[in-house]
Order: C-alpha cells, then structure tokens, then sequence
C-alpha cells in the first residue's frame, strides 16, 4: 500500500524540477511547461492527502479540478504573450526581453 | 498491494521524465517528455481514487494543452538551441546547498505533520460511494457552485485575451484588407482580362 510520506516526496521532487526548469531555461514556452509541471505536482499532494484524509467532501480533488482549470487559461495566456513577444522581439529568450528589468 | 506495486513501477518513470524534460536542449523533446509525466500523474491519481481527475487530466493536460504547446514551438521554430550554463558564480554549489535543505526541510515537515509509519492510503469505496464522478459533481454543483461560475468567467476572460493578443496591429491590417478592398472595387463578377481593355479604352 502507498504511503503519503512517498507520494510527498514524489511530488516535491517534480516540484523542484519544475521550479529549476523555470529558473534555468531560457526559452519562454519551457518556462511555462515548467509551470505545468509545478501546477501538477501540488494538484498530486491535493489528490493525496484528499484520499489520505478520508474526505467524503472531495476538497482536493475539486481543488485541483480548478488547478487544471486556472492552468489552461494561464497557457492560453500565456502562449498568446509568447508570441507576442516573439512577433515584437524576434526572440522568446527571456533574457533578452528585458525592458522592464532595472 | 498491487497500488504499491503500480507506484516504484511509475514515479521513476514520471521523475525520470520531469528531468529529461527540463535538461532536452530540443524543445519538442521538451513537449513530448512532458506528456509523458503528464501520462503518470494520471495513472497517480486513477490509484489514489480519483478516476474523473485521471481522464481529465488526459484530454485537458495531455491532450488539449500540450497540443497548444507544440503548436506554439512548431510555429516559433524549433532549432533554436540554448545552452544550461549557470550565469551568477557558484550557482551549482551553492543550488547543492540549498536542495540538500529543502530535502531536510520536507522530510521534517511530512514527519511532523504525517510521520513516516503512518498514512496508509484508505480503501476508496467509502468516499467514492456511488461514483467519483456523481460524487465530485454533487460538491462542485452544491458547495462550489460560485467559484465554479467564475471559473467559467475566467476561461471567457482568457480565450478572449488570448484572442486579442493574437490579432494583428491596426498598421498590419493593410496587409490582410488590401486584397479583399481590390476585390469589392472591381465593377462586378466580369473576367479580369475582359475588365483590363474595358478601363483601358477611356
């Protein structure tokens, strides 16, 4: 049988792979798959600790139901800027979109 | 058992496929190692008792904006490559140090709050009495009723700005209306080679 403390640390270490990619990529779209991956991660903790807390009222999964929602709003968004960015800039490499960087 | 079983089988594959995906200098290798994990997260949460969250997260993440990823790389190019070096000196020892700690951290956390012998995951049955899918609907159309409504919002709100960000500048609009203003100015559904003598002439 699972235990949490597994899955805990499952999660953590998509998380922090997925806070490195946001730190260390440069590409903008890899930025954001980075936040994908960060995004799943908590939505896995919420999944566990609704099963780990026995809760009829399914919290954690309709939290992460919205999770998944927010995320795809946030791509579309997020895509759209990016190539935005790219149409102004001819690049999406974020360290050189810098103009609000003092 | 067979829960435990299908976890050390999937987590190194998801780990596995969370890294490769952030070290891929290729960023479709970047897209398609990313619906992998997104493929194992779903088969984490069909064991933790969630199966409408396993196919939603298969047609939303896996399908729907992961294939809006690859047509963002596809449409900026793809061999554009960039290099992983650190920039700020000492970054890798220090990023070492830090992680070392964060794994302190957590492991002191979860035996804080959890402890390490306890939380065994519980048989589903009771809280998914009647159907997951029944029973996440009854609490989404009852308690969450309103955030459910603004959430509705909030995808209108995106699709919308989305859609303006992605429109053309008011300057490049000549570009795309050009063509069609020559056509509704010509005199009618006449030939063109009957139409060129025709204006010639006077």
């Amino acid at each position: 049988m699972i235990r949490l403390p597994y899955l805990l640390f499952f999660s953590a270490v998509l998380f922090s792979a997925g806070v490195y990619g946001v730190l260390a990529r440069r590409n903008a779209v890899l930025v954001l798959m980075s936040i994908e991956l960060m995004l799943n991660a908590v939505n896995v903790n919420l999944v566990a600790f609704n099963a780990y807390l026995r809760d009829a009222a399914l919290t954690g999964q309709v939290f992460a139901l919205f999770v998944i929602t927010v995320a795809a709003a946030e791509v579309g968004i997020g895509l759209a800027i990016v190539i935005l960015i790219y149409r102004n800039r001819e690049t999406i490499n974020v360290d050189e979109v810098n103009l609000l960087k003092w | 058992m067979a829960d435990w079983i299908v976890f050390w089988v999937i987590a190194p594959v998801s780990i596995a496929s969370a890294v490769a995906m952030i070290l891929a200098k290729n960023a479709v290798h970047s897209a398609l190692l990313l619906i992998v994990n997104f493929f194992t997260l779903a088969v984490f949460f069909l064991i933790l008792g969630s199966p409408f969250l396993f196919v939603v997260q298969i047609i939303v993440y896996a399908g729907a904006i992961m294939v809006l990823f690859l047509f963002v790389i596809m449409l900026l190019g793809v061999d554009e490559r960039e290099s992983l070096r650190e920039r700020i000196l000492g970054q890798r020892w220090l990023a070492l140090l830090l992680g070392a700690g964060l794994v302190v951290e957590v492991a002191l956390a979860v035996r804080v709050g959890v402890g390490f012998g306890h939380g065994g995951l519980p048989d589903f049955t009771r809280v998914n009495r009647g159907g997951n899918v029944q029973a996440l609907a009854r609490v989404l159309f009852n308690s969450y009723f309103f955030p459910f409504e603004v959430t509705s919002i909030l995808l209108i709100v995106a699709a919308i700005g989305a859609m303006l960000h992605g429109r053309r500048r008011i300057g490049d609009e000549e570009t795309i209306d050009a063509p069609i203003d020559e056509r509704m100015d010509e005199p009618g559904p006449e030939p063109v080679p009957a139409a060129g003598p025709a204006e010639a002439t006077p």
